[in-house]
């Protein structure tokens, strides 16, 4: 009983202190850059305390996927998914390269721009994270649960797939746009008979709820423009997906220039489900073409690629009332509606303003035929009977990408200006702006392209960062920044570093992923053909000149360890099994002379490389990931003998054939 | 023993949460200070298992009646974090009974807060840092090796007709746990004062 009242005692003053530790209200401001005095406490997560928010930050030209905390602005997992990743083995294992096929063959590098992450009922859910691929138009899902890329499809007909990978408010749809427009099909002819021959395809993946997978369930054979961004309506306008169109002049040089000729380019708005409906009903013209789809398996540990031969299209004109276009001043980037879905947002990347258009607008001016002309067919929706304004001149220079809060606000990029712009949707005044350091494209705030905005932070992410960190030669990081947008006024709080460019993000509460997260593989669970499931199956088998060992890993051993017979011109396969069951064990192997990276192996996972030794000796491997006390004694050694030797293959741990030893 | 542990979580949580730059008020401080015997322990021993994990050493000794002596030791040796560490450890778990053993007195004796180096030293006699499921350990037999223990003592191994041997105690059962095995045995490994 006495201990029961120390407890609550405790207990009462433990909560003196939470309610005591609430940041008090300070000082003035400093001058660097209207930083408020507490900011360093906003953004400070105290040793061993979680943030509060996972931040999914592009890696643009590096190709991969960063994981930051949110407020912290820490680094947790760099994602390897469409390029090679020689820390993790990813693209360089047998059972990862898979992953990296296309129909141009393997390709060891990606430009990855936006990622999204799944909805249920137009609120993020922390189940998968979509990226698309913009050099080798493809789409990658990530798993949430484990942090690995679990799939990869290809964009067939598409060139530079760039408005792309939004997801639809229930996760039915994945979507890519060309930003190039390209033959249809491809074929030799002269570029200068681009005009009226060109063709831009839309693409939409039909998500699987239970697996993830995707799978092109159509494209729309669009006019040969280039479609830039998209976003997915919301709420109201969820039926529908809008595009940002440039360069409808369809020129094919000096774009810069040629391409902003037209003082007004278009957002195209499709009915998508119209779309589906009409090809669940049989519509639409299967056609030949050939794209890789990889998918990984996390009870196999491998990925396989197969190679797909149709693609279903749909030629706007067989589904009447389905597509419109919205004119929209020059050149628009970023397509962003907000999350009542009646405002739809194009931000012309060298106009002054932005055009807002009116959703319910759209649908009276097509009930009411308030057409002005079409082109290829699709009509063009009178520019005043959409409009619904535009934010007021002097807002800023090159608007490029908006989100949203939960309160009625608005926050746009402005690259010229280097600033964000929090404005009001409703009356279209400026509300607040900020300076960025510098030259902002995307912002993301978490949740903040869906209906529910989780909206705390803003991370802006700046092209551009010049003076800002210590200098590092002629390159230098490119950078995010983190603001506080829960008051009036938008409060700076952070800089920090990105890999790569950080192209895009996409953010969400920490609770909605972290206890899902997978802490290892179960063992019993493993289907590798490769595998072993304990130390006595391991074992060198030749076939030929290749020559498969079965190894295991535990702390803090190879078995076997001890290998012979193995010649010059063989080709070995290490097969390797991390027996352990326990979290945050890897362990990692490397074998000197090998043509490929080291291999990261999690509990429970086989996973593979290949050795071809060019060299008589004794040569050893190694464990590279500091794995326990004894580390540094997880080692062996493969004795390789010349051509033609007769070296029977051996393979021993501490003297004995693993699984056979002496009757101890 | 479980209010104990109560006093020592609440005390965590508030070092925990205390800001870190408000100074602590003086009363505060000197509650923390009387209310606790035993020091806040906020090593990777306080990480706790999640579903479908293994366990580990201390995390499987504390989940037994039979190893409360052994706990209680560890605790007040405050050696809790070298049991849950990557290891590999192989341990040599004494049993309730295997104190009970030594000459009268001995464990309250080891248990004053003077002796912590002493029993923590005693303790550690118990641990290899390394993998010694059974097998390795016949095999330790039949080829003489001597196990290094992480007091920096040997211990002998012997395979009396399949009985395993070590310190001269026999292994009664062995568990394998997420950092290495734990082996009970009837006595404590006292080392000797020499070499």
């Amino acid at each position: 009983m006495k201990t029961i009242f120390k407890s609550i005692f405790l207990f009462l003053i433990t909560t003196t202190f939470i309610v005591s530790c609430a940041p008090s209200e300070k000082k003035g401001n400093s001058n660097k850059g209207a930083i408020a005095g507490n900011a360093a406490e906003k953004v400070y997560v105290a040793p061993g305390e979680h943030d509060s928010h996972y931040a999914f930050i592009s890696g643009g030209f590096s190709g991969q996927l960063s994981v930051y905390g949110l407020p912290s602005g820490r680094l947790f997992r760099v994602i390897p998914v469409f390029s090679q990743d020689p820390e993790k083995g990813y693209g360089y294992s047998e059972e990862t390269k898979p992953m990296l096929m296309t129909s141009h063959g393997f390709i060891p590098w990606g430009d990855s721009h936006h990622p999204d992450i799944s909805q249920t009922n137009g609120s993020v859910d922390g189940r998968w994270v979509f990226i698309n691929e913009n050099n080798t138009p493809r789409i990658a899902r990530i798993s949430l649960e484990t942090f690995e890329t679990e799939e990869i499809i290809e964009i067939p007909n598409s060139a530079g797939n760039h408005s792309s990978s939004y997801v639809t408010e229930n996760s039915e749809y994945v979507v890519a746009g060309t930003r190039f427009a390209i033959p249809y099909p491809q074929k030799d002819m002269p570029i200068s008979e681009m005009k009226g021959n060109f063709k831009g395809a839309l693409s939409f993946l039909k998500i699987d709820q239970e697996t993830g997978h995707m799978n092109i369930d159509f494209q729309i054979m669009m006019p040969g423009f280039n479609y830039d961004k998209a976003h997915p309506g919301r709420n109201k306008s969820s039926d529908w997906f809008f595009f940002t169109t440039y360069n409808t002049e369809e020129s094919h040089t000096l774009m810069e220039v040629n391409a902003s000729q037209n003082d007004k380019d278009y957002i195209a708005a499709i009915n998508w489900k119209k779309i589906a409906e009409y090809v669940a009903n049989g519509g639409g013209k299967k056609v030949p073409a050939n794209y890789a789809h990889n998918i990984w398996d996390d009870d196999k540990h491998m990925a396989t690629t197969t190679m797909k031969k149709e693609v279903l299209i749909v030629e706007p004109k067989e589904v009447p009332g389905a597509i419109y276009f919205l004119p929209t001043a020059k050149s628009p980037h970023g397509c962003d509606v907000d999350p009542t879905g009646e405002y739809i947002i194009g931000s012309g990347k060298l106009a002054a303003s932005m055009t807002i258009h009116s959703f319910s607008k759209m649908i009276k001016a097509i009930e009411d035929k308030a057409f002005d002309g079409d082109a290829y067919g699709i009509p063009i929706i009178k520019y005043e009977a959409v409009n619904y304004g535009a934010v007021a001149p002097g807002a800023g220079l090159g608007p490029l990408h908006t989100e949203f809060d939960s309160r009625g606000n608005a926050y746009t990029t402005f690259f010229i200006s280097s600033e964000v712009v929090k404005w009001n949707i409703k009356d279209l005044k400026v509300v607040d702006r900020h300076p960025v350091y510098y030259s902002v494209g995307h912002l993301m705030i978490p949740g903040g392209n869906s209906r529910t905005p989780d909206d705390k932070y803003l991370v802006a992410m700046n092209k551009i960062t010049k003076d800002r960190y210590l200098p590092t030669g002629p390159e230098v990081c490119q950078s995010a920044q983190l603001f506080d947008i829960s008051g009036d006024k938008m409060e700076l709080l952070l800089d920090f570093p990105t890999i790569g460019e950080p192209h895009y993000a996409a953010g969400i509460a920490a609770e909605k992923i972290a206890s899902k997260s997978k802490k290892i593989f179960r063992l019993a669970d493993n289907t590798h053909p490769y595998a072993v499931k304990s130390e006595a199956e391991t074992r060198v088998v030749r076939e030929g000149k290749n020559v498969h060992i079965y190894m295991s890993m535990i702390r803090s051993h190879f078995s076997p360890d001890n290998i012979e017979g193995v010649k010059v011109g063989d080709k070995v396969y290490f097969h390797v099994t991390n027996l352990e069951q326990d979290y945050d064990v890897p362990h990692g192997i490397a074998m000197i002379g090998a043509n490929t990276s080291e291999l990261l192996v999690m509990p429970g996972r086989t996973t593979t490389f290949t050795w071809e030794p060019k060299q008589v000796g004794v040569w050893p491997f190694y464990c590279t990931d500091f794995c326990s006390a004894l580390h540094q004694e997880m080692q062996g050694y493969v004795r390789v003998s010349a051509k033609g030797s007769n070296v029977p293959i051996s393979y021993t741990l501490d003297g004995d054939i693993p699984g056979k030893e002496d009757d101890l | 023993m479980k209010s104990k542990q109560l006093v020592i979580i609440m005390i965590s949580m508030f070092l925990f949460i205390a800001c870190k730059k408000e100074p602590l008020a003086n009363d505060q401080t000197s509650v923390t200070a009387t209310s606790t015997v035993e020091k806040e322990h906020q090593g990777q021993a306080s990480v706790a298992a999640s579903e479908g994990e293994d366990l580990n050493v201390l995390q499987v000794a504390m989940s037994l009646p039979d190893f409360k002596t052994l706990v209680v030791a560890v605790e007040a040796a405050g050696v809790q974090d070298a049991l849950v560490n990557a290891g590999p450890l192989t341990v040599f778990a004494p049993v309730n009974t295997a104190f009970d053993k030594l000459p009268e007195g001995t464990v309250e004796t080891l248990l004053k807060p003077e002796n912590k180096e002493k029993l923590a030293f005693i303790l550690v006699n118990h641990v290899a840092p390394s993998n010694y499921p059974i097998k390795q350990l016949k095999k330790e037999a039949k080829k003489g090796r001597k196990l290094y223990m992480a007091s920096g003592k040997y211990l002998e191994v012997e395979n009396k007709d399949g009985k395993i041997f070590v310190g001269g105690t026999e292994i009664l059962k062995s568990v394998k746990v997420s950092n290495g095995w734990i082996h009970v045995v009837g006595d404590v490994l006292v080392p000797s004062e020499g070499k």
